[in-house]
């Protein structure tokens, strides 16, 4: 699925452009480590740790979105940083869990 | 010298301590260079997890480091030579879930004690000098055939 499709079927922000990707699976994490270690490129990030070493590591390992949940406002070099970095960067009120089950629903499995 | 051990491309970075700001450009500087020598996409993804894990262990604990790349026909090696306190007990470091890292940057989803874990995990070699007061060598290479 499209990121831009993705954003017509939840209730996401986009905070910087919408880029032209392809998501290939969902990951959820807020330890770095973690995400770098294990995300997979192409994979649709969900987390709620927002700041730009994790813009890096989402970078350095092709992450294709990002979706910071519970109502949390990335700063404005943050989102510099993503736009820059062709990486979509979406907000939403809700939790990682409704996030989760809503991917889910939506059809990324 | 056979041509395997051919330096085709050595380049220098510095990395300073507590640059939260500027932590992971080394590595994504990095990975353009090789992403541009051709180096394999994989080779790639491992390179930049262990450049980044190491280049965010400077930010987080090191005043100051340089990191030396070197790219040769089937591997490229790095070296991270930090100023900074040195690890005490470097096994103890190696060990998943070991940290020493301070709340704030706990806060910031580091301290999981991944970091050093998962640069073994993604190198073909790698080895730690560290010297109490003085500072931290990381020495490590990833191949490909």
């Amino acid at each position: 699925m499209k990121l831009n499709d993705l954003s017509e079927k939840l209730d996401l922000k986009a905070q910087t452009r919408i880029f032209d990707r392809e998501i290939s699976g969902v990951y959820i994490s807020d330890m770095v480590s973690d995400v770098i270690a294990n995300a997979k490129a192409g994979n649709l990030l969900v987390t709620v740790q927002i700041h730009n070493n994790v813009i890096a590591a989402a970078n350095l390992v092709d992450i294709a979105g990002i979706v910071v949940t519970q109502g949390k406002a990335p700063a404005e070099d943050v989102v510099k940083m993503a736009e820059k970095a062709e990486i979509t960067l979406f907000t939403t009120e809700m939790n990682r869990w409704q996030m989760a089950t809503q991917l889910y629903e939506a059809g990324i499995r | 010298m056979t041509a395997a051990d051919e330096v085709l491309l050595r380049e220098r970075f510095r990395i300073t301590g507590s640059d939260f700001e500027h932590g992971g450009e080394v590595s994504a500087r990095i990975k353009s260079i090789l992403k541009e020598i051709g180096i394999p996409v994989e080779a790639i993804r491992r390179l930049s997890i262990a450049n980044f894990e190491a280049e965010m262990n400077v930010v987080m604990y090191a005043d100051e480091a340089t990191l030396t790349l070197e790219v040769f026909s089937n591997a490229v090696r790095v070296e991270v030579a930090d100023r900074g306190p040195g690890i005490p007990d470097v096994e103890k470091a190696m060990e998943p879930g070991f940290s020493t890292a301070t709340e704030e940057m706990r806060a910031r989803g580091f301290g999981a004690g991944l970091g050093l874990p998962n640069i073994e995990r993604n190198t073909d070699e790698f080895v730690i000098e560290s010297e109490v007061g003085t500072g931290t060598t990381l020495r490590y290479r990833v191949s490909w055939s």
